[in-house]
Parts: C-alpha cells; structure tokens; sequence
C-alpha cells in the first residue's frame, strides 16, 4: 500500500471557525466514509482563506499564498494500492462535483507527533 | 555465415514489427522499463553477431525475448542488493509466474502467439495514462511502443534532444514513483483511456500528415508509426468500434499520400489531385470497416471523422461530392465531439450546400471565439470563402494572415502564391 495526500481546492473553506454542522455537513459525511472503509490515514479540514496569513522573504501578508481563484480548502492522506485506485477514492470527493477539485500526490514521508489525545 | 546485409535487413524489419511484443515481454521478468529496455536493446545488439554466424532464426521475435529475459534475470541477480528501484506493479496474478533463463525460445514463440498481446495493451495504456502530461504520452509511446530513438523522436517533434529525453525520464520516474499501475485499466475506466490512447496515436498521424512545420509537407517516419500502431490495437482490441474508427480515418487519409504534392513537392488541393492515383485497396478496406462500425450502434468521434473523410474520397470527382450527406456527418460529429476545428471544417461542405456567404458567417462566428487565433486553417478557410465570393482585396488579406501563422514549408509556399494570385488578379 501507498500513501497519497489528497488536497482539496475550492473557492473557500466550508470549515469557518464557527460554521454550523449543516455547512460542513457534505465534507464531514464523505469524510466518515473514507474513516469506515478503512482508507483514510489522516484528515485536516482548514479553515476559510480569510483565516490565512502568508510568509515571503520578510512580508508577512493576508490572504493565502496563491492568489488564485482557489484555495487548499483541506487536505487528507488516504491508502491506496496505486494511482488508479487513489485516483478513484480521491474523486469521489464531493468538491470535484461542486465546481472544485483534488490534487494527488504520493507522500514521500510524514510524521505526527504522538498526541496525547488532540482535543477536536 | 549469413550476409550481413541479408542480417541487418532481418534486424531492422523485426525491430519495426515486433519492438512492442519483445519489449512488453522483458517488462515482464525485469518489472523495471529502463531495465527492460536495456536489455531489449543489447539483444538487438547481440542478433547482429549471432545471426551473422547462425543464421537468422525461425522466429526472430522469440530469440530475441529470449536473450533480453535472460539479460534481464542476469540484471536483476547481479544488482538485487543495490537496486532501490520501485518495481512496475503487475496484476497479482501475473506476478505467480516465476521466469527462469533456461525457458526456452520455443516457449517465447508460444508464448508470444498467446499470452502476450495483453502485455502490448499493458505497455501502451501505461505510456498513454492520464496521469502523465500529453507530450510525455506521445514521446514514451514512440520510445517504448515503437523503439523509436530519443534523437528521431526530438527530429519528428522539432524539439530538442534533451527537451525529449528529459520529457521521457520525468514520464518513467513518475510510472513508478506515483506507483502508475502497468495494467490494462478494467472495464469501468477503459473507454477513458482508451480515448488517450486512440488521441496519442492521432496526434502522432496528423503530426506526421501535415508536418506542423519543416520543408516537407508530410513525415513519412510518423505516418508510418500511427498506422503500425493503429493496426497493432485494432488486432488487440477489435471489438471497439472507437479502435476500428481510428485506423478506418489513417487508412482512407493515407490513401491519398500520392497525390497530395506534385512532381515539384508544391501542395495540391484536395479539388486538383489526381483520383485515379489514390490507393483503392486501402479506401475499401476503410469503407467496409466504416459500415460495419455504424451498423454496430450510435459512432464515436473518430468513426464519424473516418465516414467524412471516406465521403470525400469516395466521390468520383471533387464537383461530384455529396456535400448534403458530408454535412449531416459533420453534425453528428459537433454532437459526440464539439471542437472549434470540427466547426471550422465544416465550414467547407456547408459552403457548398448553403453558399460561401453562409460558410463566411459560420468562420466569423469562430473568428470572434478566439480559440482559433493561432490557427492557419481558419484564416486559409476565410480566404478561399472571401475568392468564390469575388472578394479578392479581403482574400488576400486573410491569405496573408495564414501565411503568417503556418510553419510548413511547402503549405506557407502554396498560401503565397495565393497571396500573389489574389493581389494582382489575371
């Protein structure tokens, strides 16, 4: 098996700080799927572009750092036994159907600290 | 002793026929494509001495396997501890069947005839996956399909050599780096990528056809290519109509290669070249073919493309062309594949049925779209619109516009005579 991050791009994050669970209610669904059919290794849903603050050379900027039509709404790291098959969680994502899309890329390495519990 | 040149002959035929089938079977036992064709490569090598002194064999396709499997194995022994390489993925079930060196030619033979079509299919839906960029499709197809050499490829593109050669290394790395499975996709993702792969075949037909740029108008080494490969898939695959409707539209566009430029290597128009010339053998193998794929149900793209081109070469003269049929063709073909360029074309017919000034509205229309605006053909289209209607003044700015944009020697000579034509008219 291989790792894949899967990057979410969109207009904007659903995930707003205080977003009621309706606006998330599609991301966090396919989420669940992904969780119980066992592919799913890791998620991180970020929060809207108006949260984002950029870094270049010495300027510190608002706003993400790609201006562009889209941003990284979230990311995931999923399990796959190779690029089709990747490819084929990875577009059942509901953004690519919602005027987004994802972008694959195999993970090189990783590494997560081991929590104590994260509070979510 | 056999003649050298009797050898080198034999050498270059099989490496024309059968690179594909070789290769395909080496990436078999070395799970590796630069490992493979390697090996492939030093059993060409190794042919030139041994049939020279033995003969050439039987089956030369098989002595070849044979050698370059067992290069392989030798390969894989002697760097097992250093190699750091991700091996190809292979279907589960064909990674049971351990290889050893002492199989003998007579099983590569049988092998060949039997098991190994689908190890060509694997080969050439792994150069054609989507996943890799379009150029890089094209360039490992000729490289790993067709043996083609990264200097040949770099000429028949009009790149650089090392534009190629890095074009094809990226392509490799990411094959086995994104784990791109070397497969034949299963039925539910097949007919998208079979399309990629009918679409890197097209392009490197039209590419060789009407070269985009260079002194010659056609390139006979990539003409030659598409059509072996067209063929090959049409043997592997020959139940997709989509398959059959490619090699249909390369045979009936081919069968007019001898009457496309004259003695002088000057253009002629489709309405001025000689019929009689054209190869008929190969537009009624296209023809049969074209029916039987609209009797099979509702035609794709390239059968549609295949039935207009048959169309215009079934006529017995260009006057007697079915325009009103060729047009109904070019709809349905702006239903299954809407393109600018399919607009564009159908220009032509419409301005037999419907009159150039009809045609004219049509080209504006494209002209306003944009998507055309490099494009030679539009602005050629125009201005043959803008002659019939007697418009010589606009024709010859239009001729002007498509001398500019057009790269091809021998079409910009043919535009600047128009140019000359239309600016002091007779």
């Amino acid at each position: 098996m291989v790792q894949y991050a899967v990057l979410i791009y969109a207009h904007d994050s659903a995930h707003a700080p205080d977003a009621p669970a309706e606006d998330t209610e599609t991301c966090d669904r396919h989420s669940d799927e992904l969780q119980q059919d066992g592919s799913m290794v890791a998620a991180y849903a970020l929060t809207p572009r108006g949260m984002a603050t950029s870094i270049s050379g010495d300027a510190i900027t608002d706003g993400p750092f790609v201006d562009s039509k889209e941003v990284v709404a979230g990311f995931y790291v999923i399990e796959a036994p190779d690029l089709d098959a990747a490819l084929a969680i990875a577009r059942l994502n509901p953004v690519v159907r919602e005027g987004g899309g994802v972008e694959v890329r195999p993970v090189h390495s990783s590494f997560v600290k081991a929590a104590e519990q994260t509070a979510t | 002793m056999t003649d050298a040149a009797a050898v080198e002959a034999a050498i270059a035929d099989t490496h024309r026929r059968e690179w594909a089938l070789v290769l395909a079977a080496t990436v078999r036992v070395a799970r590796d494509l630069d490992l493979a064709e390697e090996c492939v490569q030093d059993a060409y090598a190794a042919a030139m001495e041994s049939w020279v002194r033995n003969g050439v064999p039987g089956n030369p396709a098989a002595w070849l396997t044979t050698t370059a499997k067992r290069r392989a194995i030798d390969a894989i022994r002697r760097e097992k501890a250093l190699r750091s390489r991700l091996p190809l993925l292979l279907e589960p079930e064909e990674e049971a069947g351990e290889v050893t060196a002492e199989e003998s030619t007579a099983q590569d033979a049988e092998a060949l005839d039997h098991v190994i079509p689908d190890e060509r299919l694997r080969l050439i839906f792994t150069c054609c996956h989507p996943a890799l960029s379009p150029e890089a499709r094209v360039a490992l197809t000729l490289r790993l399909a067709c043996g083609i050499s990264t200097p040949d490829i770099a000429r028949a593109f009009v790149v650089s050599e090392p534009t190629v050669a890095a074009r094809i290394t990226r392509a490799k790395k990411k094959i086995s780096g994104a784990r791109i499975p070397y497969r034949v996709p299963p039925p539910v993702e097949l007919p998208e990528r079979l399309r990629a792969v009918l679409a890197v075949i097209h392009l490197m037909f039209t590419t060789g056809h009407t070269a985009p740029s260079g002194a010659s108008l056609v390139r006979a080494e990539l003409v030659g290519r598409a059509m072996r490969l067209s063929r090959m898939l049409l043997e592997l695959m020959p139940g997709d109509t989509e398959v059959r409707g490619l090699y249909a539209l390369l045979l009936v566009t081919d069968a007019r290669r001898a009457t496309r430029v004259d003695a002088d290597g000057r253009l002629v128009r489709l309405e001025d070249q000689d019929r009689s010339q054209w190869d008929r053998t190969a537009l009624a193998e296209a023809d049969d073919m074209i029916v039987g794929c609209l009797r099979a149900g509702p035609p794709g793209r390239y059968v549609l493309q295949a039935a207009i081109a048959s169309l215009y070469a079934d006529a017995p003269s260009y006057d007697r062309t079915d325009w009103p049929q060729i047009l109904a063709v070019y709809d349905k073909l702006q239903e299954v594949w809407p393109s600018p360029v399919v607009a564009l074309n159908r220009a032509v017919p419409l301005s037999m049925v419907a009159g150039p000034q009809a045609a004219l509205a049509e080209v504006a229309k494209l002209e306003q779209g944009r998507r055309l605006s490099g494009y030679h053909y539009l602005p050629a289209i125009k201005a043959e619109l803008l002659s019939r209607l007697g418009r010589s003044g606009e024709a010859a700015r239009a001729y002007d516009q498509a001398f500019a944009l057009a790269a091809n020697e021998t079409e910009r000579a043919f535009l600047a005579e128009q140019i000359a034509d239309h600016t002091f008219p007779a």
